[in-house]
């Protein structure tokens, strides 16, 4: 059976049975001692295994993020990996605690499946890659391209958007893996490939020749991404959206995974703050006070965690743009930490 | 009362719960409350949770805007068209992928089947390696591998393979001209029909006659001729009344024309030699079911044998081959479903795939999946069962 066609049934099972009493998130991760991470199958810099089932990347760094609060122990997470299609379904059957997989943060999702988006963790937009030889320039010339895409995601809907207000014609090929999708397009089946502008560096790496491909200038969309989590558990969005806050404040704050311990002498009361010397901000989530500490000194902050996934540290070697800071000119701002 | 009371003065008194009658009619009914009972709570259930987690449910959806680009569709479908049509886009291509499937397998299966029983041994073992290699390897393998080789094997469409400068096959797919129909052309339909009948009416006449006398009229030939012969010779009359529409390139791709996409292709391929391995091996078990005896009487009343096996094997094999057969048949529909591993637009893949993403409603989306699968199977089961009565073994 279609692994979709069982997770559609497994919402059904759960949500036709299940009595109206659940117990929290929290709680129950806390029992079972791991958080159960929905992932993407294998998407460079953002999650993807290594040879020896190692998952890293800035979406995994996320979750790695909320297992060091709650448990102190950024290893405490198992991972599902999941497609387009079956990822809302798992987490709305509970299979999944929270989902971190480049995920769109749109009002339809966030207000009709039943889920909540709570962070951004990455500010991205669609674009376009094509082959070279093609000599295609700009997303404009693209009347009557044959376009692979991923079904269930937004950038199906997106180009369908950006080719009817710009009256050309395109057909879509729609596959159910994005590695079908790249594989196709790879071998010509395409004259376009579609995804997350962030999605076509990491894919490239995929192709059998890279540098015969090239990303086109053009971002047709708005595409930030970030975790979602059930709608109804306030307390655990929470935790998952402080979470994401907490690396993003670090950056700010100049904490990184290096001098987190050095950090706890800080005369700075914001930084004692955060790190729980002096107050314990983690109460109100139901987390110990460090959990902050925890995150910064075994995770990193976001600075480290995007350098070393998707920044010039890493083979995608991504610009922080939209993503720096809202003190150096993008958008990562999180409320303050008091 | 009343009956009780007329019970009580013919009959020694049974007591009520005694009465095998009324106590199968009280269990019955309890079974019934139960069922109801437990089917209302499933569904209140359902209503609440989906309530309290707000998610959105119903079937209003159907009408709302779909938003998204389907790459093969039989009737007419563009991105503003509601889910409601995407669902009939779809459901058209499964249906046809699975119908011309089970056109394919029937015919290869069948030649495939007679083939393993020939006398020729390089025949026979060839039939026998299709079958054992065909039906030993996963499908959802077979179909990757149609439609990788499929697309490997293509040349990109500015290099297409071309025939006659109307014919172009490439990596998007196999270009054909596409018939434009002007005034006038209706003349030829009609002489299609009128061909058509007239072909029925010889096949009757025919066998009437063979029935009568003995005497055989070649009626298959004849009404080929018709079929061909009569709308084409109303259509010169008429100076064919029709055009072509021939496929051009322009900019990236073709334009215009009828198009076959390779993920098409690759699925009817795939899902077509596949289920023909296992229909080769019905049929094999068919024709082994019939007697021996059978076909030396049918050779020794002087049958040759294309007609012994035509006129005296095959049906009696059909009582055997049938009902496997049906089974084989909703497999290939079942089967169809995988067709959204190579993104070929059905069912699965567009309504209880992307609709299903769009709009979240999995209990809909997958009710109205299963429902439609559910009355296709039943309808090909019904229509084999016919099938399969009419040809069963009369008793006089």
């Amino acid at each position: 059976m279609n692994r979709i066609t069982k997770l559609a049934l497994a919402t059904l099972t759960t949500i036709t049975l299940a009595g109206a009493a659940q117990a929290s998130t929290l709680d129950d991760v806390k029992k079972k001692g791991f958080v159960q991470c929905g992932v993407s199958q294998g998407l460079a810099g953002f999650s993807s295994p290594d040879d020896k089932g190692n998952w890293s990347g800035l979406d995994v760094d996320l979750c790695r993020a909320v297992a060091a609060a709650v448990f102190g122990n950024p290893q405490a997470v198992k991972f599902t990996s999941l497609s387009a299609k079956e990822r809302f379904t798992a987490l709305q059957s509970g299979e999944i605690d929270v989902l971190s997989r480049n995920s769109t943060y749109t009002i339809g999702r966030d207000t009709s499946l039943g889920l909540d988006f709570v962070a951004v963790n990455y500010y991205d937009g669609q674009g376009f890659i094509v082959h070279k030889s093609l000599g295609v320039k700009s997303a404009k010339e693209l009347n009557g391209a044959s376009i692979c895409t991923e079904t269930g995601t937004t950038t199906e809907l997106n180009i369908a958007d950006y080719f009817r207000s710009h009256k050309m014609e395109y057909k879509a090929i729609a596959f159910s893996n994005n590695d079908e999708a790249v594989a196709a397009y790879d071998a010509g089946r395409c004259d376009v490939y579609t995804t997350d502008q962030s999605g076509l560096y990491a894919n490239r790496l995929k192709m059998a020749k890279p540098e015969e491909n090239i990303v086109l200038p053009d971002i047709i969309s708005k595409e930030p991404l970030g975790p979602v989590v059930r709608h109804g558990d306030n307390q655990w969005g929470d935790i998952v959206r402080w979470a994401h806050f907490a690396m993003v404040t670090g950056e700010e704050m100049g904490i990184t995974s290096a001098n987190a311990k050095d950090m706890l002498k800080s005369e700075n009361p914001e930084i004692r703050r955060l790190l729980g010397v002096d107050d314990n901000l983690g109460q109100g989530m139901g987390l110990p006070k460090e959990w902050a500490f925890n995150i910064l000194s075994q995770v990193g902050n976001y600075a480290e965690s995007f350098e070393r996934n998707v920044g010039a540290k890493s083979p995608l070697g991504i610009a922080r743009g939209l993503n720096a800071l809202w003190s150096q000119g993008g958008l990562q701002y999180a409320p303050p930490a008091r | 009362m009343a009956v009780e009371a007329k019970a009580t003065s013919s009959a020694p008194r049974t007591p009520v719960w005694r009465d095998p009658a009324i106590r199968s009619l009280a269990i019955q009914a309890l079974l019934l409350v139960v069922v109801l009972g437990a089917g209302w709570w499933l569904l209140d259930n359902t209503r609440q949770n989906l309530n309290r987690q707000g998610i959105a449910s119903g079937f209003g959806f159907l009408d709302h805007t779909a938003g998204f680009a389907i790459v093969m569709h039989l009737i007419p479908y563009s991105e503003a068209s509601s889910y409601g049509m995407a669902l009939g886009v779809a459901l058209i291509n499964t249906l046809l992928v699975t119908s011309l499937g089970i056109f394919l397998a029937t015919v290869i299966g069948f030649f495939v089947g007679v083939a393993r029983l020939s006398s020729n041994w390089l025949v026979a073992r060839l039939a026998a390696f299709y079958v054992e290699a065909l039906r030993n390897v996963p499908l959802l393998l077979q179909i990757f591998f149609w439609y990788f080789a499929v697309l490997r094997a293509l040349p990109p469409p500015r290099e297409s393979v071309t025939l006659f400068g109307a014919f172009f096959l490439n990596l998007r797919g196999l270009y054909v001209p596409a018939p434009v129909a002007a005034s006038g052309f209706g003349l030829v339909l009609l002489a299609g029909g009128v061909a058509l009948v007239a072909a029925l009416g010889l096949g009757l006449w025919a066998r009437r006659r063979r029935v009568a006398t003995g005497q055989d009229f070649p009626a298959a030939a004849v009404s080929l001729g018709l079929l061909i012969g009569l709308p084409l010779l109303v259509a010169a009359a008429t100076g064919f009344p029709m055009s072509w529409e021939l496929p051009a390139l322009k900019g990236f791709n073709f334009q215009g024309g009828l198009v076959l996409i390779p993920e098409f292709v690759a699925m009817v391929l795939a899902i077509s030699l596949y289920a023909a391995a296992y229909i080769a091996e019905i049929v094999r078990s068919g024709i082994l079911a019939v007697n021996r005896g059978q076909t030396e009487a049918s050779l020794a009343l002087g049958l040759s044998p294309a007609q012994t096996l035509r006129l005296v094997v095959v049906p009696q094999a059909l009582r055997v081959i049938v009902p496997p057969l049906t089974s084989q048949y909703l497999n290939i529909l079942k089967n169809s479903s995988l067709a959204a591993a190579i993104a070929y637009p059905e069912l699965v893949s567009v309504f209880a795939g992307t609709v299903l993403n769009q709009t979240g409603q999995a209990i809909e989306v997958m009710a109205i999946t299963m429902a439609i699968y559910l009355s296709v199977s039943l309808a090909i089961s019904a229509f084999m069962n016919w099938y399969n009565g009419r040809n069963a073994l009369r008793e006089r």
